[in-house]
């Protein structure tokens, strides 16, 4: 556990240093978000129907951007190897990734969901919901991405390659949380905790595979 | 005098047969298989097209589920000979698991090609439209583009090791998530419409249909095994004839070292 902790802190501390996150990835989700804007016409509806989906494919794609600088840092100077001479377990290892990149993903949530309510113009109902919504598809976009994101980091063609392993692999996450949100903000909340069940199942599985992949992951791939 | 000696040693190996004596990737199982195949592919055909007569309610579309429902089913167990073949190789280190994870993969990846397309060209008969979000169509859809990622790793270009275990890892990744795609595009359509038809064998089949089924379905899991048979030998000799080109650069290389000294004396 404090292992995990250390990875999760250290990764936060490079984060707060060298403001990658804040300085490009959150700029381009809300470049996405004003995009989205353009190509549907906010006048007709259509933006403010779509924009549980509109928001999730956002989280997404700045998920696969983070996971790239995450990871790609880590590769350049062999800083897992570096853990595992530590004496780090594999399995911390991946823990503290996730939790740091659940962290940041959740911080970047956050403002675009701040973002959404005013350009998007939205209205919130079931907050309950849509936070543990949130976290759980958090948690499965953490938990998949440190898998695919430590695997494809050293290979020289990753900013390519991670989006394809990666946005199929969270079809069922996009699927779960759109619907869920769009069920949470029409107040009909009953419903909506089955995909977030499902989002849970996803993110459990997913912890649980990757912390029993990252022992081969690390030491051959 | 060394391009000579180099060129006949590279007749010399393709007359031996790369990897001790195996010159093909036939042999008289794959025959059988083969020949199997074959026949069964033919009566399929026959009694798919001309014997059985047209359904009562899809009329001459019907005829397109003899050739999806054996695609899928093969695909399916080839993903799932990817999964074990990929998990066995992360307990066993043996290429024999990797080739065999791997040759599946690509063999699943085509068959679902083929099942999308012909569900494709079913829909624009019966629906008029090539696509619907329908749950079977757009689970195999995500799935056929996670197991393209996993041709993407495959043909990285990297040491056996790293990509055997890069592979496994993906495989094993892609398979726990099919039945969780599954349940989430079900429940995402299933709000919009019921039950859908391609794709389930009508109880109803009788007679001849139910016979080109049958034989359909077995001349597809023959084919299979005949593609995965040949494509497992195909990565087996792709594999050696690495090793042999490596091991004839450095003999090329001692032949010009011994007579660059034999100059010198």
């Amino acid at each position: 556990m404090r292992d995990v902790l250390l990875v999760a802190a250290k990764d936060l501390r490079i984060e707060r240093r060298s403001r990658i996150g804040t300085a490009q990835v959150l700029p381009f989700a809300l470049l996405v978000l004003l995009l989205f804007a353009f190509a549907l016409d906010p006048d007709r509806g259509l933006l403010e129907a779509a924009t549980p989906g509109l928001f999730w494919v956002t989280v997404l794609f700045s998920a696969v951007l983070a996971l790239q600088r995450n990871f790609g840092i880590e590769a350049e100077d062999g800083i897992i190897d570096a853990l595992r001479l530590c004496g780090m377990a594999p399995s911390s290892i991946y823990f503290g990734k996730v939790l740091a990149l659940v962290v940041q993903l959740f911080a970047l949530e956050f403002v675009l969901v701040i973002a959404v309510a005013v350009f998007y113009n939205l209205e919130f109902n079931g907050i309950p919901l849509l936070v543990v919504i949130s976290l759980a598809a958090t948690l499965g976009i953490a938990a998949t991405g440190s898998i695919y994101g430590a695997l494809s980091a050293r290979l020289r063609s990753r900013d390519t390659l991670l989006p394809l392993l990666m946005l199929p692999l969270l079809a069922p996450v996009l699927i779960s949380a759109t619907r869920g949100s769009e069920i949470a903000l029409r107040g009909e909340v009953g419903t909506g905790w089955s995909w977030a069940a499902l989002l849970g199942l996803f993110a459990s599985t997913y912890l649980i595979v990757g912390a029993v992949l990252f022992s081969p992951l690390l030491e051959d791939a | 005098m060394t391009s000579h000696s180099s060129t006949a040693a590279t007749t010399d190996l393709t007359d031996q047969g790369v990897a001790g004596g195996l010159s093909g990737t036939g042999s008289i199982g794959t025959k059988v298989i083969g020949s199997a195949a074959l026949v069964t592919v033919a009566l399929g055909a026959i009694y798919g097209l001309v014997i059985s007569g047209p359904d009562q309610k899809l009329g001459n579309t019907v005829r397109i589920i003899y050739l999806h429902v054996p695609t899928v089913l093969a695909a399916y167990l080839a993903f799932v000979i990817t999964a074990i073949g990929s998990a066995m190789y992360l307990l066993k280190r043996t290429e024999f698991w990797d080739l065999l994870a791997s040759s599946a993969a690509e063999i699943g990846v085509l068959f679902f090609a083929v099942t999308i397309i012909d569900g494709a060209l079913w829909g624009k008969v019966t629906w008029g439209v090539f696509w619907r979000w329908e749950p079977r169509l757009t689970t195999s859809a995500v799935l056929l583009l996670m197991y393209v990622g996993y041709l993407a790793i495959r043909a990285l270009p990297a040491d056996p090791r790293t990509r055997a275990t890069r592979s496994a890892i993906v495989g094993l990744v892609a398979v726990v998530n099919i039945p969780i795609v599954h349940k989430a595009v079900d429940w995402w359509r299933g709000i919009h419409q019921g039950q859908t038809v391609l794709g389930t064998v009508d109880p109803n089949m009788a007679g001849n249909q139910l016979f080109a089924m049958y034989t359909s379905m077995i001349a597809g899991l023959l084919v299979f095994a005949w593609l995965l048979i040949h494509r497992f030998r195909v990565g087996f000799l792709m594999e050696r004839t690495e090793d042999l080109a490596l091991e004839e650069a450095i003999s090329a290389r001692r032949q010009e070292n011994a007579g660059q000294t034999g100059q010198g004396a």
